[in-house]
């Protein structure tokens, strides 16, 4: 039987990879992703998990490791943060190329300078172009959730891309939350084995990390994007049946009280719980508002998004990343090119917060909203911030 | 002498530091700082230049030139400043995860460049700053956050890594032998050339208490009574379970950037 325990997000993470019999485990310590790696370690060494575990000398090992198990066909899993995830970067594209199913939680946390150990999706914003799948939990349950979804999905013989789980350093990681725990009987309904479609086998010698010579790069990147746009119906597919099976729904975006709503909120990850309490108590008062949450960022999911916009006339893009120099946030960005061409009545708000771990409250949604109804959209806005 | 230390610090604005009670780091650092005293220099003819880590937060107490750079990259960053600044004194204070794991290979091309530095590494046999998982020192059997019944892998001896990477002057004194460390830091500084002195010291904390080592006091008296000196060695058994002390190697080899001054010169005569 499954049971709902009172758990930190991070241990039931490492309790969905312990569940999910992930057979190798290769990391190095950051501040927050610790917690998972270190309860890892412990479920390995008393045998909980039969796996291999190793403490690797860098995060850039650290993947490398994995991109090694992963070809020798093992069903492999690592995790980190901020200055390790930007570490891993070159081998990141790498992963995503040479399709392998590795998944990774990454406990966002702001990239340093300055030194920052809290939170926010500057880390993971570096690796939007890298090709990796990429599912933003804005709780507890859903990173249980989607971390066991992730193998399913990666593995899945029609995508064979590494996927992503975000989950929010500190307010995410470091909390204790009542978790559904799905027991092993229950999750080998959903489960499979891992059958790698290219393992490497002394017997039929393959080669790995082959040379493109210009005549054949585009090529190989285009079956990347095709695979990840593809990936969209799979991953659908893998929500349905967990939904049917486990009574939990998951959907690219996730819509909040939108149905007569002129204005949106978007946000991703853990801010979209503290935005759902604001438009609650918006709502009392009678604002015509509602919520969407980006769980799905990578494919993105364009048509969902236009979708769920239709009636609404004003969206106030909520982001925890900024790219310097551009026009805002990396949400933005792709926001806007959604509607361009499509909706040119659609006011856009790209609103950067919650940077380096600054607070986010419900009443900052609250001012938000009221700014969107009167006032016209701005390039960008980086709110909460002293002069 | 102890106000000259003191003025040596931000004590105004940096203190109270942030780490643990009983924690070696300080008593590294205070060596350090006398070290520097001793040797008549002034906190403006040096820079002190650290990773991340507890032991890379040391140079934001002292009042000189410092740059905490990254995890590991301590060493690149400080040849870039020594490069550009030859005639600062150059110190890198690092913890044993910084120098030996993820910035292990700037360690051993440093040493074996023999660029003029000095690096005090501060070995607690754990990473401290991350809540104690195994490090490359953390000795094989020894309990760590991410090894919870014993490390399996064999621990790095930095100093004989020092020596065999090139290094030109290696050390050792720990947490305990603080007026020996001093010493060493000293010598270490006056050398011309890669130098390294690694600081045997406590994390009570962390390493202490997962290997029931009793409390920073225990730690050093085990420093103390388990310790022995170079000339104590006489043949290498005497060494076995011991923590040597003292001067490991001393040699004379060029200097980097010496040795590309000449290269230049050289080239422009011609
Ligand atoms: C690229 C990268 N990976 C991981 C970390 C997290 N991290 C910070 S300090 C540290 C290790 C600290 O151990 P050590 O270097 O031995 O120094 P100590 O804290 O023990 O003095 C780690 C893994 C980081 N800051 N950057």
């Amino acid at each position: 039987m499954s049971k709902r325990v009172g758990l930190e997000i991070s241990l039931a993470i490492a309790e969905a990879v312990k569940l999910a019999d992930t057979d190798m485990i290769a990391a190095y310590p950051i501040t927050p992703q610790t917690h998972i790696v270190e309860r890892l370690a412990e479920m390995v060494a008393e045998g909980e998990l039969k796996a291999a575990y190793i403490n690797a000398e860098s995060e850039h090992s650290a993947i490398s490791l994995c991109v090694g198990s992963s070809i020798a066909g093992a069903r492999t899993f690592t995790a980190t943060s901020a200055q390790g995830l930007a570490l891993m970067h070159e081998i990141m594209y790498i992963t995503a190329a040479l399709r392998l199913p590795i998944v990774m939680v990454v406990v966002n946390r702001a990239m340093s300078g300055p030194l920052s150990i809290w939170g926010d999706h500057s880390d993971v914003m570096g690796e939007r172009d890298t090709g990796w799948i990429q599912l933003f939990a804005q709780n507890g349950q859903e990173a249980f959730d989607m971390t066991l979804q992730a193998f399913r999905i990666a593995e899945d013989h029609r995508v064979l891309l590494p996927v992503i789980v975000n989950i929010d350093g500190f307010t995410l990681s470091h909390v204790i939350e009542p978790i559904e725990i799905l027991d092993q009987t229950e999750l080998n309904k959903f489960m499979r084995t891992f059958k790698p479609k290219y393992p490497l086998d002394p017997r039929r010698p393959l080669t790995f990390g082959a040379f493109a010579i210009p005549e054949y790069y585009m090529e190989a990147k285009k079956q990347v994007e095709q695979a990840i746009f593809s990936s969209k119906a799979v991953i659908e597919e893998v929500w349905q049946e967990f939904d049917k099976l486990y009574g939990r729904h998951y959907t690219p975006i996730e819509s909040y009280k939108t149905e007569d709503a002129k204005i949106l909120l978007l946000t991703l990850g853990g801010i979209g719980e503290t935005a759902q309490t604001a438009v609650d108590e918006m709502r009392e008062q009678g604002i015509k508002v509602g919520l969407l949450k980006l769980v799905m960022y990578r494919p993105f999911p364009i048509q969902e998004l236009r979708d769920a916009c239709k009636a609404a006339q004003t969206l106030v893009i909520c982001e925890r990343a900024m790219s310097i120099g551009g026009q805002g946030g990396p949400i933005g960005f792709e926001v806007r090119s959604a509607f361009y061409n499509h909706r040119t009545d659609l006011q856009i708000h790209d609103i950067i917060l919650g940077l380096g771990g600054r607070d986010v409250k419900v009443d900052d949604f609250k001012v938000l909203v009221k700014h969107a109804s009167e006032k016209k959209p701005k390039e960008y806005e980086l709110i909460g911030v002293r002069e | 002498m102890n106000q000259e230390i003191l003025d040596r610090l931000r004590m105004d604005d940096r203190f109270p530091h942030i780490l643990c009670p009983g924690c070696g780091i300080g008593s590294a650092m205070n060596a350090m700082i006398r070290a520097i005293a001793e040797s008549g220099l002034t906190n403006d003819d040096i820079c002190i230049i650290s990773g991340i880590g507890c032991s890379s937060r040391v140079p934001g107490y002292i009042d000189a030139d410092t740059f905490h750079t990254l995890h590991g990259r301590a060493i690149p960053s400080a040849t870039g400043v020594k490069l550009a600044h030859p005639d600062k004194e150059m110190i890198i204070i690092a913890g044993d995860g910084d120098l030996l794991a993820i910035g292990g290979n700037h360690f051993i091309h440093a040493a074996r460049r023999n660029l003029d530095m000095t690096v005090i590494l501060i070995n607690n046999h754990n990473y401290g700053m991350t809540g104690g998982q195994y490090s490359p020192t953390t000795p094989q059997g020894k309990r760590a956050k991410t090894a919870p019944y014993g490390c399996v892998e064999r621990a790095f001896d930095a100093c004989e890594m020092g020596i065999g990477s090139g290094a030109v002057f290696v050390a050792r004194s720990t947490t305990y032998h603080t007026p020996h460390l001093k010493g060493l830091i000293k010598q270490a500084m006056k050398k011309n050339g890669f130098a390294l002195v690694e600081v045997i010291s406590q994390c009570p904390t962390l390493y202490g208490r997962l290997n029931r080592m009793g409390d920073a006091v225990k730690m050093l008296e085990y420093f103390k009574e388990n310790s022995i000196t170079v000339s104590q060695v006489k043949e290498p058994k005497d060494a076995e379970g011991k923590i040597v002390i003292g001067v490991l190697h001393d040699i004379e080899a060029p200097e980097y950037y010496e040795s590309y001054r000449k290269v230049c010169e050289h080239a422009q005569r011609r």
